[in-house]
């Protein structure tokens, strides 16, 4: 085993650093595409040159300075090349300021800009997804692709023609206007959302060696806090993924089994992330708008700090849940009071809530209305109709996991 | 969300593929280059593969102390796999959208083959998050 290398802290460096610069260039050029290769060059120059020369005074501008550089000779060629092409004799030259210019203006808003760019609408979710942990995670294409377990050529392929899609969409270059971050922060947080949901639910034991996205999701959304830190959804995100997370390790069992809520093993609970979170969250829902993540995390936060499943508040998750369903009424949300309806006033109560659901689109052939049935038939005593549910959602789980759980909850009422 | 995309065939299917014209068959092979080739340009492939002959596959049972067993007899009606394709897509449409083009794919005569594409979901995690 070697000893300290010091490309451990340049990377991490490196990584923070690559939105900002990426921001500057992409917003100086107005081509994102091309912004992207000039600055993955800068990043390569410094990961060979900095071990070497050591960390420059300004790593930003020296990262920015030959980023600059390295656009103006691919513009300085693109041009060139149309000029054979075309035989037509051009003066326009590309603007390049003095690079010294660029040094001063140390915006964060250059990588707000770049974020909310990223997950602009016109982009499909997993474009919008890869295109964030690239150009404001600083992740490299192969991590991308080795966390959601595709081949590094598919993951490049797909950020590429999300850069494609930027350009032909012509978004804009612009900083989002006040009015843009209103109308697209819920955008910009459900992509941050989707990443730490994809990291949380497959990172599933055995699987150490990939990427851990729910960290990198903390990652991202405590930066964009720092960014909009006036917004109270934007600390409500970061305080689910710090309360949810804090769960991880006892979510699953030693063969990667799931293991629920009511048996987890709340000693291993992340004491320092609950902190975190609550301290967060408090914060956040003293400033007034409630909005959908803070309640969320604001559930998470009764959850875990029940010291024992029995001590859980379920009056007040049900009442949380019962704002939820006016701030963001959907059939998961009555899906999740019904759970709690059921715990607070009995099962039957809850079994009445679960019934407008059966006619409703957005769950037709999802598992988890069976799976919450059969779990409320058994609190009822009704094993038979338990079994049958459990077994429906069973087949149409789209996870293994829950597959294996499922199918044991109706084996094991079977048996009893 | 990954599906798997699977061609299956009975012995006969094979038998009569093997006897395909020469322009059959390279019509055939050149789309299914072509439809992989797509699959990679758009960014949703995750891995293909194609299965030998089923003249030798056999079913492998253990015996008592572990040893295989093996049995190379299958009744005329079964379907063997011909080969896979997984995707990694944004929902079942869009994959259904692809196992139709892979459909598509030309037969004999080079007539659209209307083969049938067999779309599975592969399995993920689990995600309690609940929203």
């Amino acid at each position: 085993m070697s000893g300290p290398t010091p490309e451990i802290p340049i990377e991490h460096r490196l990584r923070e650093l690559a939105p900002q610069v990426l921001g500057v260039i992409t917003r100086r050029f107005r081509d994102f595409a091309l912004a992207e290769d000039a600055v993955q060059e800068a990043m390569l120059a410094a990961f060979r040159q900095w071990p070497q020369e050591g960390i420059p005074e300004s790593p930003r501008a020296w990262l920015i300075r030959v980023a600059n550089r390295r656009m103006t000779d691919m513009i300085r060629s693109e041009m060139a090349r149309r000029q054979r092409e075309t035989d037509i004799t051009s003066e326009q030259e590309p603007t390049i300021g003095p690079t010294e210019e660029i040094e001063a203006d140390m915006d964060p808003e250059d990588t707000l800009f770049l974020l909310f760019m990223c997950c602009h609408p016109a982009l499909s979710t997993s474009s919008a997804i890869a295109l964030t942990l690239r150009a404001v995670g600083g992740l490299s294409t192969a991590e991308i692709a080795n966390a959601f377990m595709v081949p590094e050529a598919t993951m490049a392929q797909r950020i590429s023609r999300a850069k494609q899609s930027i350009k032909t969409s012509g978004v804009p270059f612009g900083l989002p206007t006040p009015q843009d971050r209103r109308e697209r922060q819920p955008a910009v947080l459900h992509v941050l959302y989707l990443i730490f949901s994809e990291g949380y639910s497959s990172s599933v034991g055995a699987q150490l060696q990939r990427l851990d996205l729910a960290q990198e999701a903390i990652r991202l959304t405590r930066s964009t806090r720092g960014l909009l830190p006036e917004d109270a959804e934007v600390a409500g995100l970061l305080a689910l993924m710090l309360l949810t997370d804090a769960r991880q390790t006892a979510r699953t069992g030693p063969n990667g089994e799931l293991v629920p809520l009511d048996k987890q093993d709340r000693s291993l609970w992340n004491r320092a992330e609950i902190a975190e979170g609550t301290t967060l969250l408090t914060l956040a829902l003293s400033k007034g708008s409630v909005g959908l993540y803070q309640l969320q995390a604001a559930i998470a936060a009764v959850h875990d700090e029940a010291a024992i499943a029995e001590d859980t508040d379920w009056p007040q998750i049900l009442a949380l849940y019962e704002l939820l369903q006016r701030v963001a009424p959907g059939p998961m949300v009555i899906l999740n009071q019904a759970i709690a309806l059921a715990m607070v006033q009995g099962p039957a109560r809850g079994l009445e809530r679960l019934k407008p659901l059966d006619s409703d689109e957005r769950l037709r052939g999802h598992y988890r209305l069976d799976a919450v049935r059969g779990h409320l038939f058994e609190m009822l005593g009704d094993s038979e109709r338990a079994v049958q549910h459990y077994r429906t959602a069973a087949s149409k789980t789209t996870s293994l996991p829950e597959q294996h759980f499922l199918m044991m909850q109706a084996a094991r009422l079977e048996e009893a | 969300m990954k599906y798997i995309l699977m061609m299956n065939g009975s012995k006969t299917d094979f038998e009569r593929y093997s006897r395909w014209s020469k322009e059959d068959l390279q019509a055939n092979v050149s789309f299914m280059r072509a439809f992989s080739q797509e699959l990679k340009d758009s960014g949703v492939f995750v891995a293909s593969e194609g299965l030998g002959w089923p003249d030798d596959a056999r079913l492998v049972r253990a015996g008592r102390k572990g040893e295989p067993i093996t049995d190379g007899v299958f009744p005329e009606s079964k379907e063997f796999l011909a080969g896979y394709w997984i995707i990694d897509v944004e929902d079942s449409e869009q994959a259904f959208a692809i196992a139709a083009r892979l459909s598509q794919g030309p037969g004999v005569g080079a007539k659209a083959g209307a083969m049938p594409v067999e779309v599975r979901r592969v399995l993920s995690g689990h995600s309690d998050l609940g929203l």
